[in-house]
């Protein structure tokens, strides 16, 4: 039988127009801007100065402290210095800007395309080359790697889990690099069981995307201890908690890491970049990001330098399509609008959404029934009928109560609701103020 | 037949009485004696239980100026110095007169002064646009004219103005509870001295970014080019941040900063209508209390 997990959880429209366009290298031009805080955590340390002369995968900013990566050049050029760049968001963080001149790569980093498969490194020197490379989740969240592989005291890891599940309707660049970059992915999750100490490793595929599971099926067949796991397709699959119960079967208590469990989670880009990392010395400057939409003439999953311009991104598909009503940075469930076209992307930018004027506008609001299919449509078992009225209540205490904090936005009350409430928008506001997230500015 | 209703009532009444005596000796025993000043003070008070005060409701406001030894720095801005002054009677304790506040909302981005560049389509909550994004203009600092900021007020002294998208305060209604202070997630409200006969200057503003990016964004915008520091006699004027900021304490009314401002982001309020400079001198001359706040 097929796995997935019970509790909750929609099955939205694929609509992965995307998933037979190859990848592709896109070269940013003109000049890049690279935030030095694309991660949870501390911001990194700039350690380049204005007039600085940097190569492809240089260090421009150190990490500063535990909970912060390293990020480094994605192009060779003239460091032009620090400025406050506004994100996708709109809102201003410092960047280092740097005029793209030429593309030359450091020399440490081995840019031939024959695949390394020395596995005798130590766990302690994997782990060094990922927390050298700067790497962080790349599933959305961006958590730093070397954190997360760093297993606490007191606890065991048993299993990783590799998420290849893509739940999310429209995103295909998980898809593509299983596809292609099958063997590099396998030695990378053999370098992930190598750096905790365990035998086992899970690869997650919907069924949705047969061709990928095949390819790493026949893949496996060399290398101990990978199974490939078919899942039922079913969002949201990917988040951390429900792959695990689709997996393993257990359930990651509430206030917990799925450390609990013994199981370690990483993304397929986030794996490919370890064998890259590790293999290849190549720290983390570039990623895979897909730009689809139903309006689009041709869709792309490209290859992108971090900072590179998203108008380059728009003028690389062919201009700003017509009839868009909105663009969204990663896919239609939990992405986040654009309302800034000259944002830089990010290390974990996976996807560039357009969504038509049609498909872009919200329902009419009006008022609960009751229904209660947001209940049942809630993998984390809440209630979003409730949260949402205690957040425009701004009932903290009562938030608090009702669990607030294990909310995952995935998403799903939203996309069930028939009255088209904004749940997820006041319960991520609620969630926030329950967690005394919000500081006041100075 | 009469023996069941006699055997009743008896019943009944050693019944009564047991328990009026159980009740009675209860009553004493955890009798709680209250200060009946608490009472009192309340009754001064004005019952609105806002919190303006910084307490839950009226009641513990009262519970807390009765127990308070020095209550000059507890103030409630609803009954105002009136208040204060009956309140310091009932308790025979001493208040400072305070300068009654009101509210003001620095940001003058109407729809015509700060374009709209994008359309936020989420919950109609400044405080949920907050935490979403920068906002639907490109000045990242000014109102969002959802109205966060409308159903907080308990004395319906604040409304959005259809036209400009703005918040308007009816300084009639307005007793400086700050409710709305709280309610804004942009902080763009601010307390201010009502000032003489309610004539107040305030930036109005709160764009922090240069002059030539706020410029862009919103016609009103404050661009930090310090002329009205350099015009003001009297240092009331900072800046920081490329935003100008009035200290009403030192401010004296002149309004020469409104005048120079090249942005038109300082505001006067209240004021009458500008005379012609040589009327002004003749006032000046007669010496009225009037032309002294003027032309200082």
């Amino acid at each position: 039988m097929i796995k997935t997990f019970k509790r909750g959880g929609v099955h939205p429209h694929e609509n992965k127009i995307s998933q037979n366009a190859a990848l592709e290298q896109l070269l940013p031009e003109g000049i890049v801007r690279i935030f030095i805080s694309q991660h949870i955590g501390a911001p990194a340390e700039c350690i380049v100065a204005k007039g600085d002369k940097v190569k492809v995968g240089q260090l421009i900013a150190k990490a500063n402290g535990f909970v912060s990566v390293n990020v480094h050049s994605s192009v060779s050029g003239t460091v032009l210095g620090m400025e406050d760049v506004a994100d996708y968001q709109g809102i201003k963080k410092p960047a280092i800007c740097i005029q793209v001149e030429g593309d030359e790569w450091d020399e440490n980093i081995d840019r031939s395309s024959e695949i390394n498969r020395d596995l005798s490194k130590s766990a302690e020197e994997i782990l060094a080359k990922i927390t050298e490379a700067g790497l962080v989740g790349l599933g959305g969240a961006t958590f730093p790697t070397h954190v997360k592989l760093a297993v606490p005291k007191g606890k065991t890891a048993k299993a990783i889990i590799i998420n290849g599940a893509e739940c999310e309707p429209y995103l295909t660049s998980d898809h593509r690099v299983m596809l292609e970059k099958g063997e590099e992915l396998l030695i990378g999750v053999q370098l992930l069981k190598k750096t905790v100490n365990v035998d086992k490793a899970y690869i997650g595929i919907e069924t949705n995307k047969q061709d990928a599971i095949d390819n790493l099926t026949k893949l496996s067949a060399n290398y101990s201890g990978i199974e490939i796991v078919p899942l039922v397709p079913k969002y949201p699959q990917g988040g951390e908690k429900q792959l695990i119960k689709s997996i393993t079967g257990l359930e990651v208590p509430d206030r917990a890491l799925p450390i609990e469990t013994g199981c370690i989670v990483s993304n397929i880009c986030t794996t490919f970049a370890v064998y890259e990392a590790v293999q290849k010395n190549k720290p983390l400057f570039e990623n895979s990001v897909t730009i689809t939409g139903k309006n689009l003439k041709v869709q792309k999953n490209f290859i992108v330098r971090v900072g590179t311009p998203l108008s380059q991104l728009i003028n690389a598909i062919g201009g700003f399509p017509e009839n868009t009503g909105k663009v969204i940075s990663g896919g239609p469930m939990m992405g986040r609008a654009i309302s800034n076209l000259d944002a830089p992307t990010l290390k974990g930018s996976g996807a560039v959404l357009f969504i038509t004027k049609d498909e872009a506008k919200r329902g009419v609001k009006s008022n609960c029934i009751r229904c209660s299919k947001c209940v049942a449509a809630c993998p984390m078992g809440l209630q979003p009928f409730l949260l949402y009225k205690l957040a425009e209540l701004n009932m903290l205490e009562d938030l608090k109560e009702h669990a607030v904090h294990a909310c995952i936005e995935c998403g799903c009350c939203l996309y069930t609701c028939p009255a088209n409430l904004p749940l997820v928008d006041y319960i991520r506001l609620g969630k926030t103020r329950a967690m005394k997230l919000i500081v006041k500015p100075k | 037949m009469d023996s069941i209703i006699l055997t009743t009532v008896i019943m009944l009444g050693v019944l009564a009485a047991t328990l009026a005596v159980v009740l009675f000796v209860v009553a004493q025993k955890f009798k709680v004696i209250e200060d009946a000043r608490i009472g009192e003070t309340e009754n001064t008070l004005p019952g609105a239980n806002c919190g303006g005060c910084g307490y839950t409701g009226c009641r513990a406001f009262a519970e807390a100026l009765v127990k308070a030894d020095d209550i000059s720095n507890m103030f409630c801005p609803v009954g105002g110095n009136a208040t204060m002054s009956k309140v310091a009677e009932v308790l025979g304790k001493t208040v400072e007169v305070k300068e009654s506040l009101v509210a003001v909302v620095r940001c003058s981005g109407s729809c015509e002064n700060r374009p709209r560049v994008n359309e936020f389509d989420g919950a109609v909550s400044c405080s949920v646009m907050a935490a979403t994004y920068s906002g639907d203009t490109d000045c990242s600092f000014g109102c969002f004219g959802k109205g966060d900021c409308v159903p907080v007020c308990n004395f319906d002294a604040i409304s959005i103005n259809k036209e400009t998208l703005l918040p308007e305060v009816d300084e009639n209604k307005c007793t400086a509870c700050g409710a709305c202070v709280k309610a804004c997630p942009k902080f763009i409200i601010e307390l201010r001295k009502k000032g003489i006969k309610s004539r107040r200057i305030y930036v109005s503003c709160m764009n922090k970014d240069k002059g030539a990016i706020a410029r862009k964004a919103c016609k009103t915008a404050c661009i930090g080019c310090a002329i009205c520091r350099k015009n003001c006699e009297f240092d009331a004027i900072t800046i920081e941040n490329f935003l100008a900021y009035i200290d009403a304490d030192k401010c004296r009314l002149c309004r020469k900063c409104v005048d120079v401002c090249p942005q038109k982001s300082i505001i006067e309020l209240n004021f009458p209508p500008r005379k012609p400079r040589i009327e002004t001198q003749e006032i000046k001359a007669a010496g009225t209390v009037n032309t002294e706040v003027i032309t200082n």
